[in-house]
């Protein structure tokens, strides 16, 4: 296996099977890839078999979408345990999962659901995150999420709330600036609030993605988390800005739907390469 | 149960269900009506659980049409949502589904067709698995006394399907295999699944060599190939063997008296 990539200045992206052949055919410009947990708990098969290869070229994120961190119920402990083996299987550099709730009663809802940011939420957050990180035995990132609606229960707004988590629990954070933003605009906030309000220590990796736009009833902009469409303009602005209030931070590329040839994310990869390396970096005294 | 709990409940609750009245307690920066908002997650969860269903059954939707899947699929979502967030496991039941949805009862084959189609995904997911060697498969072949008792184990892909419909010719037709106008839809197939390399490959099979390979399961060589000539007259244990052994079906040959493994 490689050693892990050690500067904060790398890019990646989403791993899709119809991407494999051509990755480990021919060098990409790529440090690392991120997967979704629980599209590799399957007992065998080509899934398992090529992330195995890509693993032994590239370092790797494995990036959970069904654990329901937010839920009101008990985290489900088998779906923990099947992390758990995913994640020693494949020793990923980080491993990430969401504010949010996807399952109740039992069923399954394949969507990240919004969480009320009020104080018995924020406890049940914390107590999931904890046993989260016990099981795993490693630092969760905890991402923030886009969302579409809001609770007049929240007491707490998510910059807040997500920093109240980092202090409780010592969980580091997915920082999505397109999450960000989409928020902010679903919200009529400025995106910089949520930014400004995380600990940048916390913040392990960015991720960066495209939205849909819509019209809310009060015919107002409301931008749905689509991952299908190349990154913002204005996400792109927010990202150079992150950077140079956090310095340099793991950056991934994000495509779920309508997914493009591989060189066309490579390209958007390359983007935020540069953003990275372009940024005066300050490195502490200079010699 | 805390405030919490009681808002996720509702909201859990109007997700599959449009009829439902919104949770109580949304709030929206500019005063405007939740329900187009929440109308997002609702499309979200509906779109994207047909959309995994979809992925598992492309031919099943290909032959009744994407409007009619989607539609069909969303109610299954509804009444059988996932129960586990790992979606390779989501649609076991929907097979089911399909020969009970009165709206395709016209499709007789659709069923079969979606278990085919299921078959292939738990194929190319199963558990790995090291076809026995040819030096070792020779060996127990040409020591033809001892067949009859021994017991084998396939490969942990393999599937087989016995159906009173074409449903191999019907899924090769659109592989681009064969000519659709030219399947017989009632004409009884059996297929053999399993995965080879990094594909899950489907094969026509006799009935009788269906029964054996099913028997096999839990039965000596001896018996299934009994219970298949009973089946089928035309079954041909040699060839059914040849067919096991060219496709890396078989992993495990065991005799009475073997140590265990």
């Amino acid at each position: 296996m490689t050693t892990p990539a050690a500067s904060p200045a790398v890019v990646g992206i989403g791993l899709k099977p119809q991407h494999v052949p051509e990755i480990l055919g021919s060098g990409v410009p790529l440090d690392f890839f991120e997967v979704h947990a629980e599209n590799y708990m399957v007992p065998g098969g080509p899934y398992l078999r090529h992330l195995d290869q890509i693993r032994s070229g590239f370092a790797l994120s494995i990036h959970g979408v069904g654990l329901s961190i937010g839920g009101a119920g008990p985290l489900d402990t088998r779906h923990l345990d099947r992390l758990a083996a995913l994640v020693g299987r494949f020793e990923p550099q980080w491993f990430s999962e969401h504010l949010a709730w996807s399952s109740h009663g039992g069923a399954w809802y394949n969507d990240l659901l919004p969480v009320p940011y009020d104080n018995a939420s924020l406890v049940r957050v914390c107590a999931h995150i904890d046993q989260a990180q016990e099981r795993l035995d490693r630092r969760l990132l905890l991402e923030n999420p886009s969302t579409y609606l809001e609770f007049a229960a929240s007491t707490l707004d998510e910059g807040d709330f997500l920093a109240q988590i980092v202090r409780r629990t010592g969980c580091g954070l997915l920082l999505d600036v397109n999450n960000a933003y989409v928020s902010a605009i679903n919200h009529g906030r400025d995106p910089w609030d949520l930014i400004a309000a995380l600990p940048p220590d916390a913040i392990g990796e960015i991720h960066l993605a495209g939205f849909a736009e819509d019209r809310d009833a009060a015919g107002d902009r409301l931008l749905i988390d689509t991952h299908g469409a190349p990154v913002d303009g204005a996400v792109w602005a927010l990202y150079r800005r992150t950077l140079a209030h956090l310095g340099p931070r793991p950056t991934l590329i994000e495509r779920d739907q309508a997914i493009p040839p591989l060189g066309v994310l490579v390209a958007e990869a390359s983007r935020a390469r540069s953003a990275l390396e372009t940024r005066p970096v300050t490195l502490g005294p200079r010699p | 149960m805390s405030a919490a709990d009681g808002l996720l409940e509702s909201f859990a609750g109007a997700l599959l269900d449009p009829d439902r009245p919104l949770p109580p307690g949304l709030s929206t920066w500019n005063g405007s009506a939740a329900a187009v908002r929440f109308g997002v997650y609702r499309n979200n969860v509906a779109v994207s659980l047909a959309g995994a269903l979809a992925d598992t059954f492309p031919v099943t939707r290909e032959l009744v049409g994407d409007a009619f899947f989607d539609a069909m699929a969303r109610c299954f979502v509804a009444a059988e949502p996932p129960r586990s967030p790992v979606l390779t496991e989501y649609g076991d039941t929907f097979p089911d589904f399909v020969a009970a949805f009165p709206p395709a009862a016209g499709l007789p084959y659709l069923a079969d067709l979606a278990r085919l189609e299921l078959a292939r995904v738990r194929a190319y997911h199963a558990a790995e698995a090291e076809p026995l060697g040819a030096e070792a498969l020779a060996g127990h072949l040409g020591d033809p006394d001892r067949l009859p008792e021994a017991r084998l184990t396939l490969h942990p892909s393999l599937a087989v399907l016995d159906s009173a419909h074409a449903i191999v010719s019907l899924w090769a037709a659109h592989q681009g295999r064969g000519r659709i106008e030219e399947v017989d839809p009632d004409l009884a197939e059996s297929a053999l699944v399993l995965r080879e390399g990094d594909d899950a490959v489907v094969l026509a099979v006799g009935h009788g060599s269906a029964i054996f390979i099913a028997e096999l399961a839990s039965a000596p060589l001896g018996m299934a190939a009994t219970a298949a000539a009973e089946c089928d007259p035309d079954f041909d244990l040699a060839q059914t063997q040849a067919l096991l052994i060219r496709h890396g079906g078989i992993v495990a040959w065991h005799l009475p008296g073997d140590k265990a493994p």
